[in-house]
């Protein structure tokens, strides 16, 4: 604190703790804090608030045991999201060990600005595309029809697999740059000493490869995750009535049930989620917070 | 030989089909939006029409939902780029535990769901001050985690600074407000320009958070998402493919100078060795 002070004098670094407090407090630990307590309290009407009904209660949780629609949607957002997680890491791996590992340096730099491209454009009109390409007449079914693979036009759009297939484009990028990142730190020479032991190409990946790029394996697997548990926009075009995701239930209690206690207790739930699957991945991978916060 | 052509191959195929996977769904999108079709496909092809433009440059709603993403994102850039820029500043002259603590803290926005980041702000502002979604909210929102953005863009500039500079304007008699303006604020400036349009950006195209934070104002985003839902016609394509357009030309000139700045950086770094 000290050096701080020394650094910048007292107007410059009353400013910058001033600034950095308000950031923190009045926009990210406080609301957060009033959320979670929030949860915990009845929904009343204003004149009622602060009465005797008033109390710290646990029942907006227990909602989420009781009502068995709510239950079986939040326990398909966690595998879906898995399921979401798991492709993106199996589809980029490639991608990314060639990019860092292979590529010429002639090729890489339009190779790596091919990436960046898809990654600046807008998430929710990366998702509008696969409107588009699933639609009852679109050019996935004419093209399955015509190659005759199916016989009449399937709904794509409105189910759980247009979701999934969706957010799996729209998220592949969060996974493929902290792949990249990590698997270029790794000396070429390593891969080329196991080949000359006579390291096959499996044993090179699994021994080599994949324990160097755990760092990046468990940033891009924590990233696509909470995107994915958290999205809204991918369920809300692609998916319908009956492949409702958590985040729209959550939006319904706030905007449609008019029940705010009970929303912010559902948006608890979530949060809790991600944290946990944060933690495990910290755990599985074994790296520390410093190494995911990069 | 012939094993390591076979898997050249192999993965070359692989590489082609990730970047058509990549591309051609964008390509479908603008495609459908020259189809005169009523709704937006590529088959069956209707004939080529540019009529979707001209739809879209008469859409009153969609120009004020334009006014508001932009007057959104000008009040993001004010808020989160100088909230950034602070945190980064007290980061780097912070040792050990505290600094860790606080750089957990910072980036914890962005390992958080954006939803949660809204739901949280509503919340928060209607208990304490009364104050509804709006304009006021979004940018709020908004800035709370985009902030930490611009401080990790900061951050890895500062890395790279030299404090020497600083202490050597400081023995020769200057005051620390002339330190700042003369010789860290310059520094940073590239990184002030970068994080001001990744803040833009970032508003611009943020849905899940402003959702629930709008009140009443319509954002561009949002505009799209709820013509997608209701009164879909090709002009939303126009309007994508406008937006795609403009998004690849900013994506490249920010590369470019990125890559000039690196070069440059590398090369003044030669010089001194």
């Amino acid at each position: 604190m000290t050096e701080v002070l020394r650094r910048y004098g007292p107007v410059l670094t009353g400013l910058i703790l001033l600034a950095v407090a308000v950031w923190l407090a009045l926009l990210v630990v406080l609301p957060q804090v009033m959320m979670i307590g929030f949860s915990f309290r009845p929904s009343l009407p204003p004149s009622r608030i602060g009465g005797p009904e008033d109390v710290f209660t646990i029942r907006n949780y227990l909602t989420l045991w009781t009502n068995q629609i709510h239950l079986t949607i939040f326990l398909k957002t966690i595998w879906a999201s898995a399921l979401v997680t798991l492709a993106t890491l199996a589809v980029c791996y490639p991608v990314a060990f060639y990019l860092a590992q292979v590529a010429s340096k002639r090729r890489l730099p339009i190779l790596v600005l091919m990436l960046v491209i898809p990654f600046w454009i807008n998430e929710l009109l990366r998702t509008f595309a696969w409107y588009i390409i699933l639609a009852f007449n679109g050019p996935l079914n004419a093209l399955l029809l015509g190659l005759g693979i199916i016989d009449e036009p399937q709904r794509f759009l409105g189910g759980d697999g247009g979701v999934i297939v969706g957010m799996v484009y729209v998220y592949i990028l969060f996974m493929v740059f902290p792949l990249y990142n990590a698997i270029e730190s790794l000396d070429r020479n390593q891969i080329e000493a196991a080949r000359d032991l006579g390291a096959g190409w499996l044993r090179i990946h699994r021994r080599i490869v994949l324990p160097h790029a755990k760092p990046g394996i468990a940033v891009g697997c924590i990233m696509t995750f909470m995107l994915a548990a958290g999205s809204y926009a991918v369920p809300a075009l692609l998916g319908g009535p009956n492949s409702r995701w958590f985040t729209e239930i959550i939006y319904n209690w706030f905007f449609e049930g008019g029940n705010w206690n009970q929303g912010a207790a559902y948006a608890f739930i979530l949060l809790v989620l991600c944290i946990a699957f944060i933690l495990a991945a910290m755990k599985l991978f074994r790296v520390g917070l410093a190494d995911i916060a990069k | 030989m012939s094993a390591d052509r076979f898997r050249r191959a192999v993965t070359g195929a692989y590489l082609v089909l990730f970047f058509a996977y990549l591309f051609l769904p964008l390509a479908v999108m603008a495609a459908a939006t020259f189809n005169s079709s009523r709704f937006p496909t590529v088959t069956p092809w209707m004939g080529f029409t540019l009529g979707w433009f001209q739809a879209l440059w008469q859409d009153d709603r969609m120009w004020s939902a334009l006014g508001t993403s932009l007057l959104v994102g000008a009040g993001v850039i004010l808020v989160a780029v100088p909230l950034g820029l602070a945190a980064a500043l007290l980061l780097d002259r912070l040792h050990s535990r505290a600094k860790t603590f606080l750089y957990a803290l910072m980036v914890s926005p962005l390992l958080t769901p954006g939803v949660i980041v809204g739901i949280s702000t509503l919340v928060f502002w209607r208990e304490w001050f009364g104050v509804t979604g709006g304009l006021f909210l979004t940018v709020v929102a908004q800035s709370s985690f985009i902030a930490a953005y611009a401080m990790l863009m900061f951050a890895a500039r500062l890395e790279r600074f030299d404090p020497a500079l600083e202490e050597a304007a400081l023995d020769l008699g200057a005051t620390h407000g002339q330190v700042f303006r003369r010789i860290t604020l310059p520094y940073l400036s590239p990184a002030i320009l970068s994080a001001a349009l990744l803040a833009f950006l970032q508003s611009f195209e943020n849905y899940n958070t402003t959702l629930f934070v709008r009140g009443l104002d319509t954002t561009l985003t949002i505009y799209i998402a709820t013509k997608v839902r209701t009164g879909l016609t090709p002009a939303v394509n126009a309007l994508s493919l406008v937006l795609i357009v403009l998004t690849v030309l900013g994506a490249v000139v920010y590369e470019i100078l990125r890559r000039r700045d690196e070069r440059r950086q590398a090369g003044s770094a030669a010089a001194t060795v």
